[in-house]
């Protein structure tokens, strides 16, 4: 069984975590998703990061501007991968743009994840239909998850259609915004939470963007399997570093 | 059809809605509607009026007499320089915003490099009474001061777009992102033939009606409707996409795209989308794209702020595939060389956009019954400093 399926079949509210591969510092990687998994975290998305991240708000923009400059690229963060699954059994998601991905070639992006231990993929410029024609025997073959996005706007068709195709869970994004936007939720927000959860869907759902603190964490997993939170985190990072993971997610979960 | 849009929005093995989730009601909502609003009498009346009366079209196709002289065949100059603005810009914007009302959006976004763009959104929200927003890149905003006095004359907001390099990509990315947090009330207004579909074959029909016109004018001129080649300079792309769109499934009608190769191809100071390109997604478009081997994105260079885009359209990016265009790079020296010369020879001083497509007759061979036209794209006020700078006027 897949990883995450693993922890969505679980009891409990999950944590999940993004972070900018590559920043701040360029061999930060292994050392981040080690500390995370101790700190109790349930699921890693890794970010590849991209010049043109064009659902990223002002933090993710920066710390991928940041971890491109300090060299990071697809290559380099398979040969920083390598060993991790001899250190630690957590799931383990890479989160890209298609771009990238397309440029390293999608089924031999898909085999190096494989290799490396990568349990599923996330890539938010990357059409369903698109997906289902092109790559989906591709992910397949690799054993690897593609979950996908729904939003405020998504018709409620479209979001069965996504249910019905989805494996692993669905990546609710919380508002009409990029991340990393707000911090609060609104009423608007939790009539549409209310809304998806009554949908009854057969897929476990994870909110994300705009979670960022404990309030936020706390409302979104009543209505959700788990949350991620990403820019909250790198900004921890950034002004705390490495050391300071614990400490972290002590403050969502504690 | 070979070079029209597909169902899915491709233009052969180009094009697409490479877009997150979020921005997926959006483009359906103008996907399902553009095409009945633009084949709509009632629009096709005011676009029309309003292309005549405000715009001033149908704008001329002059006979360059010198011209033709010099280079030994027979050219034609379609003169969007005089669309109100200066620019081929406006048929665009003009069709956008119509859509826009009759789809009930109240506010308007868009890009904008050089301002031109942005210029011609600015008017016509002014136009219609519509909150206007424009992003810019901060590099820009500084180095386009007129421009950008321009729009605040008419009422627009300017966002300087602070992320990457600062400059167009990141001022459309900007502007993406703005959509994506104000996804019910707004309207954004490309202003080139790139994004994701439906946008390239929205604007390129808008532009459509540079081509719908030679075909008149042409046949009053020369008893035919078909030129023997179309010449237009192409950074996105919409000002060429307008003057080829007529001709497009016409093989005896060739085509020359002249795109912007800055201080030359392999100084690392270029535009030249067609030898530099690689295939890849920007923008939400599967395109040619400058872009390192990793994936990034490359910031282009050319002295025209018009032509310095990362891509091209992808109905460009087929027909360079298809060899159905011929593709021409040329260089900041000649480019401004070719914009002194047509100021000369015809009077007419043009933006450094179009002095790029002057520039290719240097390296092209006609017949002397041949046919040319070209896309006379904008006039060159907004560049004069530039101008002044490079020949020290």
């Amino acid at each position: 069984m897949n990883r995450i399926d693993k922890k969505l079949n679980k009891e409990g509210k999950l944590l999940s975590i993004y972070f900018t591969a590559g920043y701040p510092d360029l061999n930060n990687t292994q050392e981040i998703i080690i500390k995370l998994e101790e700190s109790g975290v349930d699921m890693i998305e890794i970010g590849l990061p991209f010049s043109d991240p064009l659902a990223d708000g002002p933090t993710i923009q920066d710390s991928s501007t940041q971890a491109i400059k300090n060299g990071m690229n697809s290559n380099v963060l398979f040969d920083q991968l390598k060993d991790i699954r001899s250190k630690v059994s957590i799931p383990l998601i890479v989160m890209g743009y298609f771009n990238p991905i397309l440029q390293y070639g999608v089924e031999a992006f898909c085999k190096k994840c494989s290799e490396a231990g990568i349990d599923g993929l996330i890539i938010p410029d990357l059409p369903i239909n698109y997906f289902e024609l092109k790559y989906k025997s591709i992910f397949k073959d690799y054993g690897l998850y593609n979950m996908f996005l729904i939003a405020p706007q998504t018709p409620e068709e479209r979001i069965r259609h996504i249910d019905e195709i989805s494996n692993g869970f669905i990546y609710m994004v919380s508002s009409s915004s990029v991340t990393g936007s707000k911090n609060t939720f609104d009423s608007d927000q939790l009539a549409y939470f209310k809304k998806i959860k009554e949908m009854n869907l057969s897929s476990k759902r994870i909110i994300g963007f705009g979670v960022g603190n404990k309030e936020t964490y706390n409302t979104a997993v009543q209505y959700s399997k788990g949350a991620i939170i990403g820019s909250a985190f790198i900004k921890h990072l950034k002004l705390k570093g490495v050391n300071s993971i614990n400490e972290f997610i002590k403050s969502i979960r504690k | 059809m070979k070079y029209s849009v597909d169902k899915e929005g491709f233009y052969g093995n180009f094009g697409g809605a490479f877009v997150p989730e979020m921005l997926f009601p959006n483009l359906e909502e103008l996907e399902k509607n553009y095409n009945n609003i633009i084949n709509d009498k009632d629009f096709k009346t005011e676009y029309n009026n309003l292309l005549k009366d405000y715009v001033g079209r149908p704008t001329p196709l002059y006979f360059a007499e010198r011209m033709s002289e010099k280079y030994k065949c027979k050219i034609y100059l379609k003169r969007e320089d005089l669309c109100h603005t200066g620019a081929h810009k406006i048929n665009n914007t003009i069709g956008q915003i119509l859509l826009a009302k009759r789809l009930g959006k109240t506010r308007i976004i868009a890009e904008t490099g050089a301002g031109q763009h942005g210029v011609a959104t600015a008017t016509v929200c002014a136009l219609a009474g519509i909150e206007c927003v424009i992003y810019m890149g901060a590099v820009d905003i500084k180095r386009q001061a007129p421009n950008v006095a321009r729009m605040k004359m008419l009422g627009a907001s300017i966002i300087s777009a602070e992320s990457g390099s600062k400059t167009l990509k990141d001022a459309t990315n900007e502007a993406i992102r703005d959509w994506i947090n104000n996804p019910l009330t707004t309207h954004y207004i490309i202003g080139s033939v790139v994004g994701p579909h439906p946008y390239p074959d929205m604007v390129a029909k808008f532009q459509s009606i540079v081509s719908k016109e030679i075909k008149t004018q042409l046949y009053e001129k020369e008893g035919t409707e078909n030129p023997d080649y179309l010449i237009a300079n192409i950074g996105g792309g919409s000002n060429a996409a307008g003057l080829y769109y007529e001709y497009l499934e016409n093989d005896n009608v060739k085509i020359i795209s002249v795109e912007a190769a800055g201080e030359g191809i392999e100084s690392g100071k270029s535009a030249a989308t067609s030898v530099l390109g690689k295939v890849g997604i920007i923008h939400g478009s599967k395109t040619l794209l400058m872009q390192t081997t990793d994936g990034q994105i490359i910031e282009p260079y050319s002295i025209s702020a018009g032509l310095d885009y990362p891509g091209v359209g992808p109905l460009h990016a087929h027909l360079l595939e298809s060899k159905r265009a011929q593709f021409i790079s040329i260089t900041d020296q000649d480019a401004m060389k070719a914009g002194l010369e047509i100021s000369k020879l015809e009077g007419i001083i043009p933006a450094i956009e179009t002095a790029h497509a002057f520039a290719a007759f240097n390296y092209l061979e006609f017949k002397k019954d041949d046919i040319v036209v070209v896309n006379f794209s904008g006039r060159g006020d907004k560049d004069l400093n530039t101008y002044i700078e490079y020949f020290d006027l």
